[in-house]
């Protein structure tokens, strides 16, 4: 990679906690949810990123970041070269139309009240690059594209006519109508029908193909990521504990935690015993995090080290990193 | 499509046959419950010989049973006929009191509708947008306080303040003495713009300005706490965060979102037209405003049957036919909408 696309350095993003009015009156510093904690990746043309992760620990507040759609708190993000992170709404325009994202609810991702056709289009007209004309045939071109045929058929349609997979075909068309350069994929197949699942992943990875597209694909599902990403970053309360090329993480996890969400991967083939690394507990609150490697409390590795010292980011291979006292080899 | 809706218009067009029978029926009986009757108004406390009582009772039809009176009622009704007064002045068509007070209680309620919808997005929006700040609590309390606002009390604040202490507008009635207006639709500012009658027209704002300010704010609470809600629910959708995500520009994202949050608001509006022509009786006695209101609260204290009757079927009619229309803007507005 010898220019990425997308570059983030450090990024950060903690939201404040409403405190109480006894906490406001003993005037006590005002908390944060440190959502997103200092992460640093590269994302470069046409190549997949697979931010992977539980519920709770920061990777859609990350990918929304990315986008500015969150103001970040710290850090820099820097897209084809120029820093974005404190561009003006409208200074950022332009980058509005070379970035976009796919979100996790097709139920919610569209105008209940704008034909599909309408929806598909919108984006063409808010950058000015056709006229309602141009745009309603490169609407239906990208209907075809998408595979809602009829296409002259499905423009007209409203979004609660529609199945949560072609929604998500909307979605993806809108999207990818700008031919955009980079797209965050906000957990794009989580809420489709598993059946559905394989089209719309092999439908993202023909636009990565025919626009050298690259993504952030956000998912909790490390199965996903193996079948797409080129690489994989795992997200644990706020930062990366591990990332590298998605086969050597796969078959060579480093980081405990990693290890353990491959383990807990299902499967159909009955497994051989092997021996499991269990981890239990929940997600701690990101507004109060737990001292040293945050993943102590959880882990079965952990030492009094990891209740103190935080693990910094090293790479431990060619391109595999991981913040770890104890990883595994 | 339009087939549909056309069937759907009739069918709910239809419905308001049975609402307003029911309610018709609930007031003819509540009405005869009540102690006292349109004679004994009239007569009052004088003492005067049974036969003659009787003879009265005759004049006026209530001598007759009860089953009688309510289908004679009805079919007069069903011929557009709403029976005449039965007490002062007697005898009188009721048709001609809904003809004469109706348009002062509609142009009222238009205007005080008008400033409710207004003030509502205006300060709902303010909240949604500035959601969690000083501001938006400051929405939210004007809200709950407008909504409770006792609509006697705060409009006989507006009249001390504006009409008693600074003199600045009239406190009762639709015109000042002395200006004369030839009128055509009954309501007065239209009527004034019509024949070009300057001095009429600003007399008949000046005395709107206060009965429609005092039920418009009163009713604009519940609109701000509405549309601030949609709004705020509509601002978190997926689809509105791919708007900025496209670099769709903030006041135009404002302008979709109040789109999506206006479906709910429209309900309202047909909700709350049937509290407006309730809190226009409340306005009208305290603004002395001659419209349904005064009328109603008027005839109730002479128990004069067929007026009450007849104003109270005219009102269900009314608010039917809004309901109808409300609906139908609905299902024109949200595609969702089956019919």
């Amino acid at each position: 990679m010898s220019k990425p696309l997308l570059r983030v350095e450090n990024l950060k993003k903690y939201f404040p906690v409403r405190r109480s009015i006894l906490e406001a009156l003993r005037k006590e510093p005002p908390r944060y949810v440190k959502a997103v904690d200092g992460i640093s990746f590269e994302i470069g043309r046409g190549e997949v990123l697979a931010l992977i992760g539980e519920s709770g620990c920061g990777k859609t507040t990350a990918g929304r970041t990315v986008l500015r759609l969150i103001e970040p708190t710290d850090g820099r993000i820097i897209f084809d070269g120029t820093d974005i992170t404190e561009l003006s709404r409208e200074e950022m325009r332009p980058f509005r139309r070379r970035m976009q994202i796919i979100f996790q609810d097709p139920y919610a991702s569209l105008s209940p009240r704008m034909k599909i056709g309408d929806a598909i289009a919108h984006p063409l007209l808010v950058h000015g690059l056709a006229d309602k004309e141009e745009a309603k045939e490169m609407a239906l071109k990208m209907l075809k594209r998408v595979g809602l045929t009829p296409e002259d058929e499905f423009y007209d349609r409203y979004p609660h006519h529609l199945s949560g997979g072609q929604r998500q075909r909307v979605v993806i068309a809108r999207a990818m109508i700008l031919k955009p350069e980079f797209v965050v994929a906000d957990e794009a197949v989580s809420m489709i029908d598993v059946s559905m699942r394989a089209s719309i992943l092999e439908l993202l990875e023909s636009f990565r193909e025919e626009y050298n597209l690259s993504q952030l694909f956000i998912t909790h599902d490390i199965a996903v990521g193996k079948l797409i990403a080129d690489r994989i970053a795992v997200m644990y309360l706020g930062k990366i504990v591990e990332m590298g090329p998605t086969e050597e993480v796969l078959k060579n996890p480093v980081h405990p935690y990693t290890m353990a969400i491959i383990q807990a991967v299902p499967s159909i083939v009955r497994r051989k015993k092997e021996k499991k690394l269990k981890i239990t507990g929940e997600v701690p609150n990101a507004a109060n995090p737990p001292s040293g490697c945050r993943f102590h409390p959880r882990c079965p590795l952990a030492t009094e080290e990891c209740k103190t010292k935080e693990p910094e980011l090293v790479e431990v291979s060619h391109n595999h990193f991981v913040a770890c006292h104890h990883p595994i080899h | 499509m339009a087939r549909g809706l056309g069937r759907y218009i009739i069918i709910r067009a239809l419905m308001i046959i049975p609402t307003i029978l029911i309610l018709y029926t609930l007031v003819f009986f509540f009405l005869r419950i009540l102690p006292g009757n349109p004679v004994m108004a009239v007569v009052g406390t004088k003492n005067i010989p049974p036969e003659q009582l009787e003879h009265l009772m005759e004049m006026a039809g209530l001598d007759r049973p009860l089953y009688v009176q309510y289908f004679d009622y009805l079919r007069g009704i069903l011929h557009g006929d709403f029976g005449v007064t039965l007490a002062f002045p007697m005898g009188k068509p009721v048709w001609d009191y809904i003809a004469q007070r109706f348009p002062a209680t509609l142009e009222l309620a238009i205007w005080a509708f008008t400033i409710s919808v207004l003030l509502g997005l205006l300060t709902g929006v303010i909240g949604a947008t500035r959601k969690g700040t000083k501001t938006d609590t400051a929405m939210r309390v004007y809200s709950i306080v407008a909504y409770t606002l006792f609509i006697p009390w705060f409009g006989m604040m507006l009249q001390y303040l504006f009409g008693i202490h600074l003199h600045w507008l009239p406190t009762s009635g639709r015109l000042d003495p002395g200006v004369n207006l030839h009128t055509v639709t009954g309501l007065y500012v239209l009527d004034s713009i019509i024949t070009g009658n300057w001095d009429a027209l600003v007399s008949s704002v000046r005395h709107l300005i206060l009965p429609a300010l005092t039920l418009g704010i009163v009713l604009s609470g519940a609109y701000t706490r509405l549309v601030r809600n949609n709004m705020v629910d509509v601002l978190s959708q997926d689809f509105i965060r791919a708007y900025y995500a496209r670099g769709v520009a903030d006041r135009k994202v404002m302008w979709y979102t109040l789109k999506n949050a206006f479906i709910p608001v429209v309900t309202l509006m047909g909700l709350q037209f049937a509290i407006l022509l309730g809190g226009a009786v409340l306005t009208e006695t305290t603004f002395s405003w001659p419209g349904m209101g005064t009328f109603l609260v008027d005839r109730i204290d002479y128990r004069d049957y067929n007026a009450i009757q007849g104003a109270v079927i005219f009102f269900a009619f009314f608010v039917g036919i809004i309901s109808l229309i409300v609906d139908i803007v609905y299902a024109l507005l949200d595609p969702r909408v089956k019919y």
